[in-house]
């Protein structure tokens, strides 16, 4: 899932200074925490009454699409939202933002989370945990499903650092070494062949250091245009 | 040889080596390099500059390694992963070795939120194996790593560190093993307060036989206090600092002599260790004392080879 942060509502108050007309939109999609049309109605209130203490007349109106990054869902119920309205607040995480600004360019679009990373909740610790950085050439295969791209703080592709003590990061004691977790559990399945291999330098075309990514979105996995995302 | 420098002349000949280490300077204040080269100068084979250790920035590692080459005296340049890509570390190391500089210590680097910038974003395009991987390639082949020859490759004498107490302590040894198939001609390990956990490392080290195809130098640091020595046990990520240690420093009178006691002990019990070729003294912030270190050994005067 995509996890977002709400921003600061002086922040919001900022963007959407001088709009009156403004619709609140959830996105009933992956974002976690759930950012729905109960939460949409809450930062509805919250603006009346930071906008209202501003003076003047304030009309928000609360709403949701199914997935703010689906064109198709967008047009079911979207054009009907929007109309009359001056602003649009976007509860969704970047990509809804993007897309409701491309496919209804008239009426502005301010984000009103953060997007802060690719993760999954960890139930037992009711946290949101950073898990993937789409770095386009997966090894979870190689590291027993615990990724070094996005959990080790530096990346590391060989192994923990000199900075990795009693199983934690040196960046800080809460969080756990990635490579430790590595470590055990390649352990556990019995997988030795890491320890002592070396990996390479990495390609990170695969990465943002290729520049933009595209992927034709009909060409099956196999076929030549996922060499061409790939490398 | 490989760089023919003088610790790896002292380590081949079968010496017991002695590093020490030149932190530069918060500034452009090259006077600062001069003078700790003039006063330790033949106090230790080689000096490690460090690479804006500890993620503060600080004079250069490669301009604070000239400074001391100027002045007749040979440097360990450190080079982190954190802040260049692998076109700057190679090209750096291009740089370093055509101004003399020989000796090169690849290190991952300490993460940039521990420093003085925390907001700096960071770079890891490779680790600290990958980078020997780059450097062996460079001077063994004479060209860059999967792509052109280069004109004339770099002299260069490797070092890495590695870190006995960090965990998962089982890997440590392997980790050493990927170094010296990367490219580690020496090692300098992480300060040791807890020489028992140490001789243990080293002998995985020995059973393996790869204290014939490295030269490990043991790091030692002189404590000042018995504060100093609990906020590195308490703060300091991968350092072992037994209570003992700690208790010798509470009861002492003064407490600097006997942290100097101390690492002058340590640095014996390195050197009867089997498998230790050197010392690697870091007095940080208190360079004046390597003459004491060094001397009080019994390490002085400094071979000339």
């Amino acid at each position: 899932m995509i996890v977002t942060k709400e921003k600061p509502l002086e922040e919001m108050m900022r963007m959407l200074q001088g709009r009156r007309r403004i619709l609140v939109l959830g996105c009933d999609g992956c974002t976690q925490p759930p950012r729905g049309l109960r939460e949409a109605q809450t930062y509805r209130t919250l603006l009346e009454m930071a906008l209202g203490r501003k003076g003047g007349e304030v009309d928000c109106v609360a709403g949701t699409v199914s997935k703010q990054c689906d064109t198709a869902l967008l047009a079911q119920n979207y054009p009907e939202l929007v109309k009359g309205r001056d602003a649009v607040l976007s509860l969704s995480c970047a990509l809804g933002v993007q897309l409701l600004s491309l496919q209804y360019p008239e009426v502005p679009v301010f984000p009103g989370q953060n997007t802060v990373f690719l993760g999954y909740e960890h139930r037992d610790e009711g946290w949101l945990r950073e898990a993937c950085q789409a770095c386009g050439d997966c090894v979870l295969g190689e590291t027993g499903g615990i990724c070094p791209v996005a959990r080790c703080s530096k990346s590391l592709l060989n192994g923990p650092c000199g900075g990795s003590h009693d199983g934690k990061c040196e960046v800080r004691d809460d969080i756990p070494c990635a490579w430790q977790l590595i470590h055990d559990r390649l352990r556990q399945l019995d997988r030795n062949e890491w320890i002592d291999g070396i990996v390479p330098p990495r390609d990170w075309r695969s990465s943002r250091d290729g520049g933009v990514r595209y992927q034709k979105k009909d060409e099956d996995w196999n076929e030549p245009a996922r060499k061409e995302v790939k490398r | 040889m490989k760089a023919g420098s003088n610790l790896e002349k002292v380590l081949s000949s079968g010496g017991f080596a002695v590093t020490a280490e030149i932190g530069p300077p918060k500034g452009a204040d090259g006077e600062h390099m001069r003078h700790w080269a003039r006063e330790l100068k033949g106090k230790a084979d080689a000096f490690n500059v460090t690479d804006n250790q500890t993620a503060v920035v600080r004079l250069s590692s490669m301009a604070g390694s000239i400074i001391l080459l100027q002045e007749g005296v040979e440097p360990v340049m450190q080079m982190v992963c954190r802040d260049r890509n692998r076109i700057a570390m190679q090209s750096d190391v291009l740089g370093a070795s055509a101004l003399g500089i020989k000796n090169l210590l690849c290190l991952t680097g300490d993460h940039q939120t521990l420093g003085n910038l925390p907001g700096a974003k960071n770079v890891f395009d490779v680790d600290s194996i990958q980078e020997l991987l780059l450097f062996k390639t460079m001077r063994d082949e004479g060209k860059i790593l999967g792509a052109d020859a280069l004109t004339k490759a770099p002299q260069l004498f490797l070092g890495a560190a590695e870190n006995p107490f960090g965990t998962p302590h089982e890997f440590r040894v392997h980790r050493l093993a990927k170094k010296i198939k990367a490219g580690a001609d020496f090692i300098q390990s992480q300060v040791i307060y807890d020489i028992d956990r140490f001789e243990r490392f080293m002998e995985d080290v020995r059973s393996r036989h790869l204290d014939g195809k490295v030269h490990i130098l043991g790091g030692v640091t002189p404590l000042k206090s018995a504060k100093v020595a609990k906020y590195m046990k308490n703060k300091v990520a991968g350092i072992i600092m037994p209570d003992s240690v700690i208790s010798r420093m509470e009861k002492a009178s003064d407490p600097k002599a006997e942290g100097i006691r101390i690492c002058i002990e340590t640095v014996k019990q390195l050197r009867e260790m089997k498998g230790v070729h050197g010392v690697h003294v870091m007095a940080i912030a208190w360079e004046e004392k390597v003459p004491e270190i060094v001397e009080g050994a019994g390490l002085l005067p400094r071979p000339v080879v």
